[in-house]
C-alpha cells in the first residue's frame, strides 16, 4: 500500500465526496417530500391521483437509475429539455427515491389502526390535524427503519453520477485508477471515503429508532 | 318540554345490501341519558357512529340543534367537537402521555390555551382517581384506567352530546364498575348522553329512556322501570331473560317438591 499516494490524494477524494454528500442529501430530501406526498395521496384516496402514485411507484422501483439518468440527460433534449448534469443527478435520484420512501411510509401508514384516525377525528381534530399529530408520528416509529435503510441506499446509488460527468466519488476514483494505475490504494480510498459518509448515517438510524421507540409509546425503556 | 338536542330521523344504513338500520328515529333532551340495548348485531354501534358521521347513512335526517349534520362532507370535525365518543377498544394514542391526549382536542382543535385546559384536565383526571397518572404512557394503565382517561379526554371536549359505545366490553370484570362509575357521575352532573351497553343493571341505574333496538327497528321504547320489569313486547321479554339464570338449587327444590319421597 503506498501511503504517500493515498495522502496526496486525499484532497481529490474530500472534493468528490462533498459531491456525493451534497447531490446525495438533495436527492433524500426530495425523495422524502415526494414519497410523503405520495402515501397521502393514497392514503386519503384521491382519484385519479392514487392510480398516478402508484404506477409512479412501481416505475420508480422497477426501473435501473442508471436507465432514468439516461432518459433525463439524453432523453430529454431530444425532445427540447435540456437540464444540466446536477439537475438530472437529483430529478433522477429523487424520481428513484420517491418510490422507495413512499413505499417506506406506506408501510408504517398501514401499521397504524384505523381506529386511532378515528379516535383522532372524534375528539374534533380536522382530518390534517389527525395526520399531523395522531397517525403520521406513529407510522413514523414503524416507517424509520426503512426509511434510513432508504437514505444510505440512496447515496450509495450516486455512484452512478460518474456517468453524467459528475466529479463524485466513483468518478475520482476512476480517473485516478486509468489515469495512474494503483488500483489498489484508489479503491481502498474509494470504499472508506464511502464508509465514511454512511457510517455515521447508519449509527443516528439506530439511535433515532431507539428514540423514537422511547418517545414514542413509552416501552423498551431500560428500567 | 325543552327542545331536543338530537334529532333522528329515519335513518337507513345497509352494509353490502343486507340493512342494518332499516329506519330509526329519535330524540335526545338535554340532560337525558339514552341507553340503547338489543341483542349483537342489532345496529346499535351503527346507529351510533351514524350520528357522528364515522359512518354516512343512506337515506334520512341527522339534526343537532335543528341543523342537519347528515350528508355533510366538509366541516364534519366541527360537528364531532360537539358530540364527543368513547369507544370499546380505549383507543387512547400510545405515542403520548396521557395528560397529551387530553390535551391535544381542545388545544389543537378548539384552540384552547394550554395552561388553562391542564388545570381542567387536572382536575377532571382527579375526579376519576388517576392525577397521578397525567405524566405516564397509555401502555402503563390498566383497561379501566384507560377507559377512564378516554372518558376524560372526550368530556374536555365539552361535549353536548356524548356517545358511548360499549365501552365496558373490553374490560375485566372487576374493572367495569370503576368505569360506569364515571359514567353515573357525568350524568348525575347533566350530560346528556346515548349508551350502547349490554350492562342490563348499569342501563337501569343510568338511563332516563331504553330504547331497545332490534334488527335495525326500535323494537321498544320506554323508561327503565317499566322496560326490566314489564317489557311491552314479547322480544324484549326474551332479550332480558336471556341475562338471567335458573338457579341450580332452584331446580332441585321443585323437584324434591314434586316428589316428597325422593
Amino acid at each position: 500500500m503506498d501511503w504517500s499516494f493515498i495522502g496526496a490524494h486525499v484532497p481529490d477524494y474530500l472534493e468528490g465526496a462533498w459531491v456525493t454528500l451534497r447531490f446525495g442529501l438533495y436527492g433524500v430530501l426530495c425523495s422524502l417530500a415526494v414519497g410523503v406526498l405520495c402515501c397521502l395521496v393514497r392514503y386519503f384516496r384521491i382519484p385519479v391521483l392514487r392510480q398516478v402514485a402508484a404506477g409512479y411507484v412501481e416505475l420508480a422501483r422497477n426501473t435501473p437509475l442508471l436507465v432514468q439518468l439516461f432518459f433525463l440527460y439524453a432523453g430529454l433534449p431530444r425532445v427540447g429539455i435540456r437540464l444540466s448534469a446536477e439537475a438530472c443527478a437529483v430529478i433522477g435520484l429523487t424520481f428513484l427515491g420517491g418510490g422507495y420512501m413512499a413505499e417506506a411510509f406506506r408501510s408504517g401508514l398501514d401499521a397504524v389502526d384505523r381506529s386511532q384516525a378515528e379516535a383522532g377525528a372524534c375528539i374534533g381534530l380536522t382530518p390534517a390535524q389527525n395526520i399531523r399529530y395522531v397517525i403520521f408520528p406513529q407510522a413514523l416509529a414503524t416507517a424509520v427503519p426503512a426509511v434510513f435503510a432508504n437514505v444510505i441506499f440512496l447515496i450509495k446509488e450516486t455512484s452512478v453520477f460518474s456517468v453524467l460527468a459528475m466529479m463524485d466519488l466513483m468518478n475520482v476514483a476512476d480517473t485516478l485508477r486509468t489515469g495512474g494505475g494503483r488500483t489498489v490504494e484508489v479503491l481502498f480510498m474509494l470504499a472508506a471515503a464511502y464508509l465514511l459518509i454512511l457510517l455515521p448515517v447508519s449509527v443516528a438510524a439506530t439511535l433515532v429508532e431507539r428514540r423514537l421507540r422511547y418517545a414514542g409509546f413509552g416501552d423498551s425503556r431500560p428500567v | 318540554m325543552s327542545e331536543p338536542i338530537l334529532r333522528v330521523q329515519d335513518i337507513r344504513k345497509s352494509f353490502d345490501g343486507s340493512g342494518v338500520l332499516r329506519g330509526v328515529s329519535l330524540e335526545i333532551r338535554e340532560g337525558e341519558v339514552v341507553v340503547i340495548v338489543g341483542p349483537s348485531g342489532c345496529g346499535k354501534s351503527t346507529l351510533l357512529r351514524c350520528i357522528n358521521g364515522l359512518e354516512t347513512i343512506d337515506s334520512g335526517e341527522i339534526r343537532l340543534h335543528n341543523e342537519v349534520i347528515s350528508g355533510r362532507k366538509k366541516d364534519l370535525h366541527l360537528v364531532r367537537q360537539k358530540i364527543g365518543m368513547v369507544f370499546q377498544s380505549y383507543d387512547l394514542f400510545p405515542h403520548m402521555k396521557v395528560m397529551d391526549n387530553l390535551l391535544l382536542g381542545p388545544v389543537r382543535a378548539l384552540g384552547r390555551p394550554r395552561e388553562e385546559v391542564e388545570k381542567e384536565a387536572l382536575q377532571m383526571l382527579d375526579r376519576v382517581g388517576l392525577r397521578e397518572k397525567a405524566d405516564v404512557y397509555p401502555r402503563t394503565l390498566s383497561g379501566g384506567q384507560k377507559q377512564r382517561v378516554a372518558l376524560v379526554r372526550a368530556m374536555l371536549m365539552n361535549p353536548e352530546l356524548l356517545l358511548l359505545d360499549e365501552i365496558t366490553a373490553a374490560l375485566d370484570p372487576e374493572m367495569v364498575s370503576e368505569v360506569l362509575n364515571v359514567v353515573i357521575d357525568l350524568a348525575r352532573g347533566g350530560m346528556t348522553m346515548a349508551i350502547v351497553t349490554h350492562e342490563m343493571r348499569f342501563a337501569e341505574a343510568v338511563a332516563d329512556r331504553i330504547l331497545f333496538l332490534e334488527d335495525g327497528v326500535i323494537l321498544e321504547e320506554s323508561d327503565p322501570e317499566t322496560f326490566f320489569h314489564s317489557p311491552k313486547t314479547e322480544r324484549a321479554a326474551r332479550f332480558l331473560q336471556s341475562f338471567t339464570y335458573a338457579s341450580r338449587r332452584d331446580g332441585a327444590e321443585k323437584q324434591s317438591k314434586n316428589n316428597p319421597q325422593g
